[in-house]
């Protein structure tokens, strides 16, 4: 069956385009983009995209869909649904499940599910380490060969650094890129909030922004050494932004991504000791909050990630110091990032960029333009709808989410995912 | 004026008239423990359970001989941290006890803003006798009482805090209770035990104990909590004792009538001197007296009177 959509604004930054167009869809790939009017609606499902923003498919290059091991939290099928919902047509899956997925089989395993779910592709990422115990390294060629994307101890950083060159070195080596969570945990010890003048007010052990720059300057220095793909996961700090931008400026194959949560919170929000705004690396300051927006502005971050991390009541209705990091993000990180281009930080093309493109490149995934001959995976978008943020109401299984009751403007209104529609809130 | 709290959680949420008030209340109440029969009958068929996740003594005599002196009923629940961690979460527990319909929890917590917590989620009264790194808002009630009582003031007076300010939820706590009052805070301590934005709390921040004492009303010398030495805050003890450590010498520099706290329990030798500790200037006795006072008040303003 074949899908027209017609008349939207089609953004997409890998072809330049910014502009009304009409998307032919048949046989799950694009078949053609033409000018308004120009492709005839008689025996296809015509969409209607006037007012509306078609681009490719949004990809999350950092979730923790939590399966195998605690589907209490999420499942892949409702992780992917949560994504779908979003507006998110693919995502990069972390290994942190039980068991770690340091291994092809695992992979296989997520891939599998993945499939059987039929909403939003999964890429899995495969451990950094075996058992991300940060002592000997997994095998990424046959994890590769089964369909990991990329490595990553997330969740924890390499601490020891021969580990992290000798990473740097096989992953090269199967030219895959390395996903890291910089925090260097002795300068973290017992934190739980950034160290500043909320954490000194709540009595809360604060984490310095120094435990996330100084593992970037660490692993900078071993990527300059090493070569290959360094790709810099969730980065919240005013210095962690200037190092990369230092190192981009020289050359360096290094990427980063931000999350909304880093762009929108501040640590104010753990006043009250709300444990849903409990998450590593921690909610910062408005300087940070100032310079990560300029960093995705200059494009010394490449993309946007929410990193969904689903917990229950159980690791969230506790003592501030007993509360899991991390917080849900699939289904709000769409409407956090437009106020971005609604507030003017961000065009819509460079919003797409963050959302879409850059990881899809990043990751050497499909994706990520609406090119002909490219997988239909595409998103629609209602820029000006308003909505009220209700996580009783979310396709995640958790409700950790410090956003609940937030009003937002735009949304995701349609997901298709290789030619298939599988959300719809038009 | 009316005090319409459920909780005592903090200083930070207290203005300066319901200090006055709590401070008032605590001296009328105070001749009670003066007497040969020391109880009166206003707490009657009230029930006050006290919950301590963290080894005490002082506080927790201290809460119980104040709620006996009201008539209230006690019960007290010691809870192991590693039995806690075994079983039940907080909640649970709490809604246990409040199953037992009493009136007030005090509860002394290793983590900040577990009271808060508390409070939030349970429908009798809630009294913080220590979170964490946080508060302990009856330390610094009855630390403002005996400085009052020796003072005749609370503005205008110069307190030097010294010591391991980084943890110390006394130190969070008397800071902002002597600035809401309006007087001057310096602390002192080596910078490993100054958090980075203590200035923003109001208070002035030196790493010389000679500076901060020099021209005080007030000297208060927190306990160092002997643990830290293995966390890389210090070197030795003799350094610290050396460089941290209140002896006569520093009284010199301080006005002629300054007095010297201690939240207690003394580290004799380290932190204070015999010599100090009990010295002419010392009223470290008075505030543990005071401490009963200012908790029968905290316990008359919070389930006394009718609108209970």
């Amino acid at each position: 069956m074949s899908l027209l959509i017609a008349g939207g604004l089609v953004v997409d930054p890998a072809q330049a385009l910014a502009s009304p167009r009409d998307l032919l869809i048949e046989g799950g790939k694009i078949a053609a983009l033409k000018p308004p009017g120009t492709i005839p609606g008689d025996g296809r499902r015509v969409i209607d995209a006037q007012n509306l923003v078609v681009t490719p498919g949004l990809i999350d290059m950092h979730v923790h869909l939590r399966e195998p091991g605690e589907e209490y939290k999420e499942t892949i099928l409702s992780g992917t649904w949560a994504a779908a919902a979003g507006g998110f047509t693919a995502v990069a899956a972390m290994p942190n499940t039980r068991p770690v997925n340091d291994n092809a089989a695992v992979t296989r395993f997520i891939l599998e599910a993945a499939q059987a779910a039929g909403l939003a592709r999964v890429y899995p990422v495969g451990a950094i380490s075996m058992g991300s115990a940060g002592q000997s390294l997994s095998e990424y060629g046959d994890q590769k060969a089964a369909g990991a994307v990329a490595f990553s101890d997330d969740g924890r950083p390499v601490m020891h650094p021969m580990l992290m060159r000798r990473a740097l070195e096989y992953a090269r080596t199967f030219d895959v890129p390395l996903i890291v969570h910089e925090e260097d945990l002795d300068l973290r010890a017992s934190g739980v909030m950034h160290e500043g003048r909320v954490s000194l007010e709540l009595g809360l052990m604060g984490i310095p922004a120094a435990a996330e720059e100084a593992m970037i300057f660490r692993d900078l220095a071993l990527l300059q050494l090493t070569g290959g793909r360094l790709h810099l996961a969730h980065v919240s700090a005013f210095g962690s932004v200037a190092l990369i931008r230092t190192a981009k400026a020289a050359g360096l194959t290094v990427t980063a991504e931000t999350a909304p949560h880093y762009f929108s919170l501040t640590d104010e929000a753990v006043m009250g000791y709300d444990t849903n705004a409990k998450v590593n690396p921690p909610l910062r300051t408005a300087a940070d909050v100032a310079a990560i927006k300029e960093a995705l502005r200059d494009g010394t971050l490449d993309a946007i990630a929410c990193d969904h991390a689903p917990h229950t009541s159980l690791e969230k209705d506790l003592e501030f110091e007993a509360a899991a990091f991390g917080l849900i993000g699939l289904e709000t990180s769409l409407g956090l990032s437009l106020k971005l281009v609604h507030d003017g930080v961000l065009s819509l093309s460079q919003l797409v960029a963050a959302m879409s493109t850059n990881p899809a490149r990043i990751l050497s995934v499909p994706g990520g333009t609406l090119a002909v001959g490219s997988p239909a995976d595409v998103t629609l978008m209602d820029l000006n709808r308003t909505w009220q943020v209700d996580a009783d109401t979310f396709a995640s299984k958790s409700r950790n989410c410090p956003f609940n009751g937030w009003t937002l403007r735009g949304r995701a209104v349609m997901t298709i995912v290789g030619g298939k529609v599988v959300w719809e809130e038009m | 004026m009316e005090f319409r709290r459920k909780d005592l959680l903090g200083i930070a949420e207290l203005a300066p008239e319901e200090i006055r008030h709590i401070l008032a209340t605590a001296a009328s109440l105070k001749d009670i423990s003066a007497r040969p029969i020391k109880k009166v009958p206003t707490l009657r068929g009230k029930t006050v359970v006290t919950v301590f996740y963290e080894p005490s003594t002082r506080t927790r005599v201290s809460f119980e001989i104040a709620a006996k002196r009201l008539s209230a009923d006690t019960l007290n629940l010691t809870v192991a941290a590693s039995s806690a961690v075994k079983g039940e979460t907080l909640m649970d527990t709490a809604h246990t006890l409040e199953a037992m319909r009493p009136d007030l929890l005090v509860i002394r917590h290793p983590a900040s803003g577990a009271p808060h917590y508390l409070a939030r989620r349970l429908k009798c009264g809630v009294i913080n006798a220590g979170d964490g790194l946080h508060e302990h808002p009856t330390q610094a009630l009855l630390d403002l009482l005996t400085v009052q009582e020796a003072k005749g003031t609370l503005s205008g007076l110069k307190v030097a805090i010294i010591g391991d300010i980084a943890h110390s939820r006394v130190a969070r706590s008397d800071i902002q209770a002597f600035i809401k009052m309006g007087s001057q805070v310096t602390v002192a301590g080596p910078a490993t035990m100054l958090p980075p934005f203590l200035s923003s709390l109001g208070a002035k921040v030196t790493c010389s104990l000679e500076e901060a004492v020099t021209g005080a009303d007030v000297i208060m010398m927190l306990r160092l909590q002997l643990e830290r030495m293995g966390q890389m805050y210090l070197s030795t003890l003799r350094e610290y004792s050396r460089y941290f450590g209140l002896a006569p010498r520093h009284l010199k520099l301080a006005q002629p009538d300054v007095i010297i706290m201690h939240p207690g329990p003394l580290n004799r030798g380290v932190e204070i001197s015999p010599e100090v500790a009990d010295g002419a200037h010392s009223v470290i006795l008075e505030q543990v007296t005071n401490g009963v006072a200012v908790r029968m008040a905290l316990l008359y303003l919070l389930i006394g009177g009718e609108k209970a």
